[in-house]
């Protein structure tokens, strides 16, 4: 199917076209959505819509002030700082205590190793609303509702069990041989673990991160229920706008965190490349 | 853990001294302790270290994570609130006996009016009327225009209330009081499930026009059965193609894959928001094609369809990457020998290529329906009125403006057994261990 022979009959050559055509549709319909944004952020008009000026290409029905918008009004300056403030942070917990606990799970001595291993997977699985609810009422209680740290917390709950799955993912290629060898060379287990382990494992880790950044950074429900006015976040202010008033500032907003997406995509893929080259795999 | 070890220690001790009084010829280690018991020990070091690793971790998420949902499992069933503000009344109304047909004695209207008039003073008046008012509309205005007289009512007390208002009168009130007393309730369970005590003290369904959660449970699980389906009807062809595509081309389309999944929640929804609108996207191309007219524009949003449309966008990525990578290990050998083997393409990609990707279908399909079933975000923007889910509710009741936390709480834990036993299946079917992302 991937390519068609020279001696393909027409049966099978028109069913190869209509192949490739309903794949084709699939694709735009995957892609489309998040581009149709980049043009309608520059919307002259405070509509989501396309101007006729706009598709006449007329310079004057296009505008860079949603961006001037963003850039410019405190209320989103203090959501991207905030954003950023607690994505970080809860990357950086969550990264910490998942790496170590992956080390721990990939040992072949790990008792009720997948009983373990489904509890720390779960908050991944457990619908956000039900952890955003339990967390409101919980947090309320012992006073973090509405704290920066209590919207860190949560986030960083949310987010290690993509790092646990990451981390664990590097390990299974892992060569124990190689701590071995460190410690017949003399080497104390500390300094193995930083000059043998975790270069190897860097890559997991770092990938694991940036789920668990993403984790956060695209979070809305826990910091709905959670948080309060002063931990608003960058999707905090998208939710609270499209509910209320639809501007395109939104629209200008969701571009550049498109961009950012792209970004992070990219780190990914190289960092993916890096570890089967590492792990002795033809990269692909 | 302390006492294994201590144990151990115990005789280890026991066998060096041993060691020097006897050689009975067992297999030692050069320091010689039998080798068995090394052995053991080091067994045991590891799994120790493996233990130690593992516990902050499972420390930090029984508290932020663990506690929080039982919590709200405490919540679901608690109810101290007429206990703690009608003190006196749950005391008295012990001894009213409720199948009687009669309505409690002096005491017991003595007791409410004394709690309503301490009540008022605290301002803790308010919540016993909302937690009845759950049960028998009306309750929170009774209580509240009671409330305010009570301080001034005096003997009968029996007498003065019932002129204050009729619905005193409501045997329904003095059942539900002297059912409710307890510090834990059923009765946001039954809501929950669209059931209710009966007037003869038993539990029913509601009636008919009074179910809400079951249709709604029933409507959440099958716009995500649907959604699943449709990931599922999308992303075959494109997990096949991207499988079987050579490497470099391959890799190049699934960034179109990989873009969209790393992309916020947000702007996905948002995108399909400036589609779908009337004034959006797609109905100005079919205006402008001349297939509609402009005053009949159609509502693609704001109910099921826009639901359906955006949610399925956003979760597909999630069914094309396990079907992709269960897809890449198929050789394309087997295709090969089918066919020689005289089957017809189509044959030979039903009989063959199908069967064996059936656990990558397996695997995706319940991750979407999981993460479709607990959509709220999408929901809440697109969905309107008929295109929300079980999550709004809960939502609604915890935040909006008909505060219930007790069903909300019910409803949540509900929706979480759902979610339980399919991720019990999608452990049985794939093993966590092999989820893989990106």
């Amino acid at each position: 199917m991937s390519s068609l022979q020279p001696y393909a009959g027409k049966l099978e050559r028109t069913w190869f076209y209509t192949y490739r055509t309903i794949c084709a549709a699939i694709f735009v319909f995957l892609i489309a959505p998040i581009f149709v944004i980049f043009p309608l952020s520059f919307n002259e008009l405070p509509y989501f819509t396309f101007t006729p000026e706009m598709l006449s290409l007329d310079p004057a029905g296009y505008s860079t002030k949603w961006y001037a918008e963003f850039f410019t009004e405190q209320s989103w300056r203090d959501a991207v700082a905030n954003s950023f403030f607690i994505a970080i942070f809860a990357t950086l917990m969550s990264t910490t205590v998942g790496t170590v606990a992956a080390l721990g799970l990939s040992s072949p001595a790990m008792p009720f190793r997948s009983a373990v291993m489904a509890i720390l997977i779960s908050p991944m699985i457990v619908p956000l609303i039900i952890s955003a609810a339990g967390m409101f009422f919980f947090y309320s209680r012992i006073g973090l509702a509405s704290t920066h740290l209590g919207v860190i917390l949560a986030h960083a709950a949310l987010g290690t069990p993509f790092v646990v799955i990451t981390v664990t993912a590097t390990l299974v290629g892992f060569d124990h041989s190689l701590t071995r060898a460190a410690a017949s060379l003399g080497s104390n287990p500390t300094r193995t673990f930083f000059k043998v382990i975790v270069p190897l494992i860097l890559p997991g880790v770092i990938s694991g991160a940036l789920f668990a950044f993403i984790t956060s950074f695209d979070e809305v429900v826990v910091v709905l229920f959670v948080g309060s006015v002063e931990q608003r976040t960058i999707p905090w202010k998208m939710f609270s706008g499209i509910r209320e008033e639809i501007r395109p500032t939104i629209l200008a907003v969701a571009t550049l965190l498109v961009l950012i997406s792209m970004l992070l995509l990219t780190m990914l893929e190289l960092l993916r490349r890096r570890n089967e080259r590492l792990r002795g795999l033809s990269p692909g | 853990m302390p006492s294994r070890l201590h144990n151990f220690l115990k005789r280890r001790k026991k066998t060096l001294a041993q060691t020097e009084a006897i050689d009975d010829g067992t297999m030692r280690t050069a320091d010689g302790m039998p080798l068995k018991l090394a052995l053991e020990r080091a067994l045991f070091r590891s799994r120790l270290r493996a233990v130690l690793l593992v516990l902050p971790l499972f420390a930090f998420l029984v508290i932020t994570f663990v506690l929080p949902i039982f919590d709200m499992l405490f919540r679901s069933v608690e109810d101290q609130v007429i206990a703690e503000i009608l003190p006196r009344t749950v005391v008295e109304i012990e001894a009213w006996d409720e199948t009687s047909g009669v309505l409690p004695g002096e005491a017991v209207f003595e007791a409410i009016v004394k709690d309503m008039a301490e009540g008022k003073e605290n301002k803790t008046l308010g919540k016993v009327a909302r937690r009845l008012n759950y049960e028998i509309s009306g309750m929170a205005s009774l209580f509240r225009k009671s409330g305010r007289k009570a301080g001034k009512i005096e003997a009968p007390y029996k007498e003065q209330l019932l002129k204050i208002d009729k619905r005193w009168n409501n045997l329904e009130l003095w059942k539900l009081i002297k059912r409710e007393k307890g510090y834990f309730t059923a009765s946001y369970f039954l809501a929950a499930a669209d059931m209710e005590y009966k007037p003869d003290g038993g539990i029913g369904m509601r009636p008919e026009n009074r179910q809400i959660y079951q249709h709604l449970f029933v409507r959440t699980l099958w716009l995500s059965g649907l959604i699943t389906l449709l990931c599922l009807v999308l992303a075959y062809p494109v997990s096949y193609l991207l499988a079987t595509l050579p490497l470099r081309s391959g890799n190049l389309l699934m960034i179109l894959v990989l873009l969209p999944f790393w992309t916020s929640l947000l702007v996905r929804t948002t995108s399909w928001i400036a589609l779908l609108q009337s004034q959006g996207v797609i109905n100005s191309i079919l205006v402008g094609i001349g297939i509609i007219d402009d005053d009949s524009r159609l509502q693609l949003i704001h109910n099921q369809f826009g639901t359906i449309v955006a949610m399925t966008h956003i979760l597909l990525p999630f069914m094309i990457l396990p079907l992709y990578s269960v897809m890449k290990t198929i050789p394309p050998s087997y295709m090969r020998a089918a066919r020689s083997l005289g089957a017809t393409p189509f044959t030979a990609f039903v009989r063959i290529y199908m069967p064996n990707t059936v656990a990558g279908a397996g695997a995706g399909g319940i991750l979407v329906f999981i993460l479709a079933i607990g959509y709220y975000i999408t929901p809440a923007l697109v969905g309107g009125r008929t295109g929300t889910l079980i999550s709004n509710f809960i939502a609604s009741f915890i935040s909006g403006s008909t505060q219930n936390w007790g069903l909300a709480a019910a409803l949540g834990m509900m929706l979480l057994a759902i979610v339980l036993v399919f991720y019990f299946l999608y452990d049985k079917i794939v093993g966590i261990d092999n989820m893989k992302l990106g």
